[in-house]
């Protein structure tokens, strides 16, 4: 142990650990706990929705004994709780588990190895961004208990009420939110920046800006969006904070009446200015949750369809679009706060022109089908199945994107629809796709086969269920944070206007969405089982794949390359190059059966294998 | 396996990569101040939305013979800092611990006057009595941050409070003030009383979000230049190379806390 390269203690190698890969997977594991709550407190909302006012069965009296009389009466869901749930759910899961996820999962791991990289640039820093992020969560959770409960005014924190929500309590839930969300935007801050530096700087030798694998430019756009947008929100919070605990009224107008009492503050504050740093972020955040997952398509795609994608370079030119028009776009979301017509007309404008490149992009995956001899794995199904999904959630996003058709819209249970599309059966697609194929290189071993399928299967019919009749119900015009579902909205069970058929479908939605759940255990069974009894892979390529994480050892070491990879071609040089065999990695100088190319470290070698 | 992994260290951590030519750090420290730029950015977008919709904007609140003071502060303070980094560059370990070392003085100095400033601030009140008269000025005894509440809390609550009035067209503080004669005011009749807080008006709670923000900055700056001036600068005797790197991008940072400054100056104090 005296050695002087004794192997780092248990703590200094998996707790508080510099390494790219621990800290990616802390972040992996931490997200998908993170991923469950968020699931857990929609499920029990959903039964509010589903049976409004009656008490729920099983989990009510553990609300009641957790929370109190106060917050589950009885074991029904109180509005307030009701309120607290549904704010909390959105803040987890785009904060806590999708992004964490995406970058901190799978930018951490996988981006140094497909550059060819020994490390992150800046690994303490690496360190330091999770357990920012930890600590961020926790005091997340821990609002959940103090008195008045967790934050009631939706993930978007809308002000004044974000700050006149609890009156009675100097530190709620909303205070804790924020000191919260200033912790996850450091996190994410010095992420960004370790993330940029490290793609610049550390790419392997040869290894140009036109031979990336696609996941790795998809992960340099989101750091750059996450780098910039995040700041503002960052700022709206410091004020928000100040409103709420110093009694400035940066967001609190001038004559506010609160309980039929006018409100003691100097108002003068502009409750516009809180949505307009909100979405300035807001809206590029939702570019950070589907530009990795649009890199993890491309990667399995590619890999399991065994030739080149379709277009890279449109890909390419393509995600950096999306990551500069969506900093114009985000007071489309803003469309019914009289902020005016002209400036509506503009975010009108630049949202129209971010939906070309989107379909751009979801094109070019499309067409990377064409003439692939598909290998249907789970991985791939994933991949697949989050064509169409995104396709739907793009889609039904045109129209929430002219001011117009947005008036009907705004705010009903068609907005859940649309994002939902885009971010649940989407994103979260994709990163199960990511999770089941990168799973070899991380353990060693691969997942079940047969149970992936059998996830996939489930979770792509109760995933449907549950969401696209949300598009019938905000037709219908549901709004979305009505607390017993609509009941005391409607007209009556058959009147023909109002929501009678919306209703009905609140319960088929929610045993849907239970049943998504059941859905995912044949996914957590698998994912711990195979992580002992999983099929030991044969090579340090079981998917043959020409990326060059797949080039290290399995799993990689601390420095990850046993040697320093020289890259000599593009990223995904499939196709038949001889017999049984149908790709070319990256780090290969020449091509097997070809006369030794005559080339420069990188340039394109001279000859190319044939591609059909 | 792990004996062959050492082969590979993270390069570029003091050599620039030859494409780019930059080393990692100064990278990283760029991506930083962009983000920086943007925290700012959108403290002065609000700053301007809240000016532009506000039916009447208080100016020339501030002390500005402090402010400029501290202005030339920073500035002496952002010639220090490059001068220590040069002196780095010389070789000249001694002269660099002379300017590293002012920088920090410079530094405690500017938190001093603002520190000032700060308790003038709320040391300074506007009173309302019942039949709608109000005044700013000051309380006997010059009281810090008092409330009606925090009055009444105390065991013996005071029956009256003595004001004295600041005079006409002298809205701020600091410097010399004339006082008029002064008030004696019965507490029962009073319905306001607080201090210039970031509750007074939007102006003054702008102003606390952007000037405390900055002054966290500054300590920021602080802590890591005293760090590289203090226990930081064995590595020079290690690994100079490095250590005038880190130098540098301790450097960039405080151009950047100075730059702030000197858009804040005018906005706050001379608009
Ligand atoms: C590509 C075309 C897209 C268009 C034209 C579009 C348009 C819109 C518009 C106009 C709204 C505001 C609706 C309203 O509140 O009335 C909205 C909401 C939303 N969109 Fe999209 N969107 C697109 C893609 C995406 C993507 C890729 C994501 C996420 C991965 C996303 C996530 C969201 C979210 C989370 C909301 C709801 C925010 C809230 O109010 O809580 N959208 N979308
Ligand atoms: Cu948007």
């Amino acid at each position: 142990m005296h050695d002087h390269h004794a192997p780092p203690g248990f703590w200094r190698r998996y707790i508080f650990s510099t390494d790219h890969k621990v800290v990616g997977i802390q972040y992996g594991l931490t997200a998908l706990v993170f991923l469950f709550i968020g699931y857990g407190l929609m499920a029990l909302m959903r039964w509010q929705l589903a049976y409004p006012g009656q008490p729920i069965p099983i989990f009510g009296k553990l609300l009641l004994a957790v929370l109190g009389p106060d917050l589950a009466d009885r074991g029904i869901m109180s509005p307030d709780l009701y309120n607290s749930f549904g704010a909390m759910h959105g803040t987890i899961m785009v904060f806590l588990a999708i992004v964490p996820l995406a970058v901190g999962a799978f930018g951490n791991y996988v981006v140094p190895l497909q550059i060819g990289a020994p490390d992150m640039a800046f690994p303490r820093l690496n360190m330091m961004s999770y357990w920012v992020y930890f600590v961020g969560g926790v005091i997340m959770l821990v609002s959940f208990f103090i008195p008045g409960g967790a934050a009631k005014s939706g993930w978007t924190s809308y002000s004044p009420l974000a700050t006149i929500a609890d009156p009675v309590h100097q530190i709620d839930g909303q205070t804790l939110w924020l000191i919260g969300m200033v912790f996850l935007i450091t996190s994410s801050l010095l992420g960004s920046i370790n993330i940029i530096t490290t793609i610049i700087q550390l790419r392997a030798r040869g290894l140009g800006w036109m031979r990336l694998p696609f996941f790795v430019w998809a992960q340099l756009v989101t750091a750059f969006i996450l780098l910039l947008a995040f700041p503002p929100l960052e700022a709206a919070g410091v004020l928000q904070l100040c409103d709420n605990l110093f009694g400035s009224s940066f967001f609190l107008p001038t004559g506010l009446v609160v309980g039929g009492r006018p409100l003691e503050v100097s108002g003068g504050g502009s409750p516009l200015l809180w949505q307009h740093l909100f979405w300035f972020l807001a809206h590029p955040e939702v570019y950070v949750l589907i530009l990795p997952a649009m890199g993890i398509v491309a990667e399995v795609l590619a890999n399991n369809t065994r030739k080149p994608l379709f277009g890279y370079k449109s890909l390419v030119y393509s995600a950096m679009a999306i990551g500069f028009i969506s900093f114009l776009v985000w007071a489309h979301h803003m469309y019914l706060t009289g902020m005016g017509t002209k400036i509506s007309t503009f975010f009108q404008t630049t949202t129209m022109l971010i939906s070309i490149p989107s379909v751009i992009i979801l094109t070019t995956l499309m067409l990377t089908l064409w003439g692939g001899s598909i290998r249907f794995n789970t991985p791939m199904l994933f991949a697949l199945a989050f064509l169409p999904m995104f396709g739907i959630g793009g889609l039904t996003g045109l129209p929430l994107g002219f001011s117009a058709t947005d008036i009907q819209l705004h705010d009903t249970y068609y907005v859940i629809g649309h994002f939902h599309y885009v971010v649940a059966p989407g994103t979260i697609f994709a990163l199960f796709a990511g999770i089941y194929y990168w799973y070899p290189k991380v353990t060693g071993r691969l997942m079940n086969d047969f149970w992936g399928k059998v996830h996939f299967a489930l979770s792509l019919v109760f995933m449907n269920l549950v969401f696209m009749p949300m598009f019938i119900q905000g037709l219908e015009g549901m709004h979305r944070r009505m607390y017993d579902g609509g009941a005391t909205y409607a007209a009556g069970p058959d009147v023909a206007y109002g929501l009678s058929l919306g209703l009905k479908l609140n319960i088929g939605i929610s045993h849907a969405a239970w049943l998504l759940g059941l859905a995912q255990v044949p996914f957590i069974v698998n994912f711990f089982w195979s992580l002992f009894r999983g099929r030991k892979v044969e090579s340090d390529n079981p998917w043959q794949a020409t990326t060059l994480e797949w080039a290290t050892p399995t799993p990689p070491p601390h420095g990850n390359f046993l040697e320093e990879p020289v890259v000599c071609r593009g990223p995904y040089e499939y196709g038949p190059v001889g017999p049984g065999r149908d790709f070319v990695p990256q780090h290969l100088s020449e091509s097997p059966l070809e006369p030794a190319p005559v080339h420069v470290h990188g340039r394109e070698p001279l000859t190319r294998p044939q591609l059909v | 396996m792990h004996a062959h992994a050492a082969s590979m260290t993270i390069p570029h951590t003091v050599t620039p990569r030859p494409d780019t030519g930059l080393y990692n750090a100064r990278l990283g420290i760029w991506l930083f101040l962009a983000s920086e730029v943007m925290l700012f950015g959108a403290l002065f977008s609000s700053y301007i939305l809240l000016r532009v919709g506000a039916s009447e904007w208080p100016q020339r609140q501030l002390s500005i013979p402090l402010g400029t003071l501290n202005t030339l502060v920073l500035i002496l303070s952002s010639i220090s800092v490059v001068m220590a980094w040069l002196a780095l560059k010389h070789k000249e370990f001694g002269r660099f611990k002379l300017w590293q070392g002012a920088t920090v003085l410079l530094a405690l100095l500017f938190l001093t006057v603002k520190a000032f400033e700060y308790h003038d601030k709320f040391t300074h009140y506007y009173v309302q009595t019942r039949d709608g008269r109000s005044w700013t000025g000051h309380l006997e005894g010059k009281p810090f941050n008092l409330t009606l509440a925090r009055l009444q809390a105390g065991a013996t609550p005071p029956t009256e409070i003595v004001f004295h009035p600041d005079a006409a067209g002298h809205g701020r503080t600091g410097g010399k003030t004339d006082h008029a004669e002064a008030l004696r005011l019965p507490v029962s009749e009073l319905v306001k009383l607080e201090a210039f807080g970031p509750w007074r008006n939007t102006f003054y709670a702008i102003y606390f979000v952007l000037t405390g923000l900055h002054a966290l900055h500054v300590i920021g700056g602080i802590l890591v230049l005293g760090y590289f001036w203090g226990p930081g600068s064995r590595m020079w005797f290690r690994e100079p190379e490095r250590f005038t790197n880190r130098i540098e991008v301790a450097g960039l940072y405080w151009h950047f806390v100075e730059l702030v400054w000197i858009f804040l100056f005018p906005t706050l104090y001379l608009l």
